[in-house]
Order: C-alpha cells, then structure tokens, then sequence
C-alpha cells in the first residue's frame, strides 16, 4: 500500500517535471479544426510532435462557430476551416494574418447509409420512396450541406426532398443520425467513412465533383497566435508530403 | 434591426405547444409518483428518487444520445414504435415530448413531493376519521393543501422545458414547425451571424424567464403568508 502511494508520488512529480521540461523546449499550437477533418488532422498532429517536439492541442467545430469565437477573442493559433469564406474574412478583418492562408484538402461529399447495398454506385436511391429522412447540415452554415443544396438542385430533387431532410447541428451530428439508423441517408465528408483510403462500413454514393462546387478547405494563421514559430512550423507541416499522404488516405483530395 | 420572420414566430408558438404539452403530461405522471415518494417506505425508494433526480446532474446531451439510441430503429423504444405502427420518435414532435418529460422529470417531481411531506400524516388521518375515503382524502384535503407546490412544478416544468437545448439538439434535427423551438432557432442566427434575429429571440427568453421566476417567487411568498 505504501509502496503504491510513492509510486503515485513520483508519477505526479515527474509528469509536472516532464510538463515543465517540455515547456521550456518546446512550443504549444492550439487549433480550431473543423470537425470533418478530425481524424486525419489527429494522425497529422501526432506526426508532427514526434518530430519536432510541439503540442497540438485540436478543437473541434463548425467553421462558423469557430469564426465567430475567434472574432471574440479565442485563443486559438491557426484555423483549419471547411471552406475558404471564414478564413478570407478574417484576413480581412486582420485577425488572421496575412499570405498564410491555403488550401489544405478539398473535400468531398458522399451521400451514405449505414445499411450495406442501401445506396447504389449512381445515387438514384435519392429518387426512390424507400427513405424516411435524410440527414445533411445546414447549407447556409456548413460547406457540406451546401454541397448537398447544390447536389439536390442538379439531379432536380431539391424540392422533391424537402420533407425528408434532417439538419444537423454539425457533420459529425449528420454521421450520427445516420450510423444509429434514426435516418436512412445523410450527405457526409467522405472523409468521415474512409480509413487507410478504403470505406468499409455501409453503403455509398461518392458525389461526382461537377455537382457541387469544389469545397475549398483552407487553414490560415491567426494574428492572436501566441507561438508563431510554432504556428508557422505546423502549418508549414500541412503542406509537407507526409501530411498529404494522410489527407490522402481519407479520400480528401489535394490542389 | 432585424426582425422575426414567420420561421422565428413558429419556432416560438411550438416552443410554447412543446412546453404545454410537456407540463400537462408530467403533472399526469409527476403527481402519483410524488405521492409514493412522500409516503413509501419501501427499500428502493431511494432508487427510484435517485433516477427522478438523474436528468439534474447529467448533461442534456447524454439524455438525448440515450434516447437517439434508443427510439432509433436498433432500440428497443424504437422497435416498439414501429411494431406498433406508430414510426420512429426522432426528428419528430412526440419524440421531443418524450424528451422533455424526461429531461424536466425532477422539477416536476419535487416540488410536490415536498409539499405532500409538509403535509404530514396528521390531516389525512383526521380525515379519516371523519370517514373520508382514501381518494376523497386525496382530493379534497392533500391535493388543496398541497397547491404552492403544484404552481411552483407547473411553473419550473413550464420554464425549464422552453429553455431546453441539449435533448432537443440531439433529437431534433432541427425540421421548422416540428422540432425547431426557439432554443435552436436562436443557435441558428448566431451560428449565421444574424445577430439581430438571435437577439429578439434571446432578449424575448430572458425576459420570459424573468417574468416566470417573478411570478414564482411572488405567489410563493403570497401562499407561504397564508399557510401561517
């Protein structure tokens, strides 16, 4: 028991030690991410700190719940957003800074169901009577859901559909609805049901790329970072090859 | 300045129908519970005073995944509902009902229960003697003794089911004139930055919630003076 309480001891004093030892070395990157580039950006992060010693620490979102908390003054050091809007504007608002901004990912819309062969190769399952709802987000917030207006509107079901359609909250919440079943099909990132560039779960529609205009993912310092070295280094570790082979991997693809 | 638009004022007229609905069927629920709760001695009272008072403590949004989960068609609730014809609860009015009774359980509980306790034993027992029947007993002397705590859990119910956000976020899916209350409609315009809108809905809650406490305290103080 004893023995047990100073092991205890010297594991909280290390972590402190190890907390601070770090700290002096090394920097910390807080990032708002959007929530649809979460898994590769934790594979990227990881990455990143075994080779050069910083932290990342995500936060993960709506893009324009993060631009309006970064218009409020939230500590965070760079914005990997769904589109290019919100980092455009706050660049020109000088709370990004200016020239860092890219285009990380271009994302890709994927119209999905949970059930195995629910969805075919082409879609047309949008104009059968089978499905109860369809879970996207909204397109007057979310790239996505806007991709999925866009979509809707070019196969002529934007109308047709309207009393199926379930808003999420966010991409991730649109996921959700459909993997717990409660919507038969959901317009998702594909990014959401793609590891080691494969989809392995349900059934899919991967939206052809002229139905929807490109979704420009781009990430951009922030004027309020506190560790621009650090920043910059994680930034610059975005555009390198091992990240791109990552945002690869989850069916994103690259300019 | 912004104003509401007709999408706002439905929001608001079903806010008041979810809440409406909501008190009435914990009120059905709520007062024979409270009635077993103030005079049960049995071993598992605690338990079942524990779970009235779970949705207290735990976030709204862990209710809502359990019960997405479970009205889902993978649920139990959920094959259920379609056994019986009756569809799936999520994304739908019922389902937000179902959500809120559960979620405002606790405010709608206790107040009672505590008042059918300051009761005691005593008047029911005189009223026994006098050969009243147990529902008459019931009727014509706990529940009139037990009214401040009827206002005040048909207030707090009211209140706390139109200031919901968490269930309904999780249950919801945000469908105008079904699910879309108020809560989520003010979340909306600022996800939007439609500052305006959002805060003729915001400035509308705190006023609203203003009033309903006001009024709380103002009858309490006026029912505590006539109980003495």
């Amino acid at each position: 028991m004893k023995s047990r309480k100073v092991n205890v001891l010297v594991w909280v004093g290390s972590l402190l030690l190890g907390a601070t030892a770090s700290a002096a070395t090394a920097g910390e990157v807080n990032a708002a991410v959007a929530a649809n580039f979460t898994a590769p950006v934790q594979q990227i992060a990881e990455l990143f700190q075994k080779e050069t010693g910083h932290t990342v620490k995500l936060s993960f979102g709506s893009s324009g719940k993060f631009y309006s908390q970064i218009k409020e003054g939230a500590p965070f050091d760079v914005f990997l957003a769904a589109d290019e809007k919100n980092p455009k504007l706050l660049e020109q608002e000088g709370l990004a800074v200016a020239n860092t901004r890219f285009v990380y990912a271009l994302g890709k819309l994927v119209l999905w169901s949970a059930q195995p062969g629910f969805v075919d190769a082409k879609g047309a399952v949008l104009r059968k009577d089978n499905s109860n709802k369809i879970a996207y987000t909204d397109p007057k917030l979310a790239p996505y859901g806007l991709a999925a207006k866009e979509t809707l509107g070019k196969l002529g079901l934007w109308d047709v559909v309207q009393s199926k359609l379930v808003t999420a909250e966010s991409i991730s919440q649109a996921y959700q609805f459909a993997a717990t079943g409660n919507a038969e099909l959901a317009f998702i990132a594909l990014s959401q049901i793609t590891k080691d560039g494969k989809v392995t779960e349900g059934s899919w529609w991967i939206v052809p790329a002229h139905m929807y205009n490109p979704i420009r993912q781009s990430a951009v310092q922030l004027s309020a970072a506190k560790d621009a070295a650090a920043s910059q280094a994680f930034l610059a570790f975005l555009k390198s090859d091992k990240a791109a082979a990552i945002i690869r991997s989850f069916g994103y693809e690259l300019p | 300045m912004a104003t509401l638009d007709p999408s706002d004022l439905q929001a608001v007229w079903l806010t008041l129908k979810l809440a409406s609905v909501s008190t009435f069927l914990l009120l059905l629920i709520a007062t024979p519970l409270a009635w077993w709760l103030a005079h049960s001695g049995k071993w598992y009272k605690g338990m079942v005073a524990a779970v009235v008072a779970l949705p207290l403590v735990i976030p709204p949004t862990v209710l809502g995944f359990y019960l997405l989960l479970l009205m889902g068609p993978h649920g139990v609730v959920g094959e259920l509902t379609t056994a019986m014809n009756l569809g799936r609860l999520p994304f739908t009015f019922a389902g937000l009902v179902i959500g809120s009774v559960l979620f405002s359980m606790p405010f709608a509980v206790q107040p009672i229960q505590s008042a059918f306790e300051a009761i005691g034993k005593r008047p029911l027992e005189v009223a026994a003697t006098l050969r009243a029947s147990a529902w008459d007993r019931f009727l014509s002397v706990a529940l009139p003794l037990a009214r401040p705590g009827f206002l005040t859990a048909i207030i707090l119910a009211f209140a706390h089911t139109v200031g919901e956000f968490g269930v309904v976020l999780m249950l919801g899916g945000n469908i105008p004139g079904e699910t879309r209350v108020i809560s989520v409609a003010i979340y909306n315009h600022v996800e939007a930055l439609e500052y305006g809108a959002a805060h003729w809905l915001a400035g509308g809650m705190v006023l609203f919630s203003f009033i309903v406490l006001l009024g709380l305290y103002l009858a309490g103080g006026r029912s505590w003076k006539g109980a003495r």
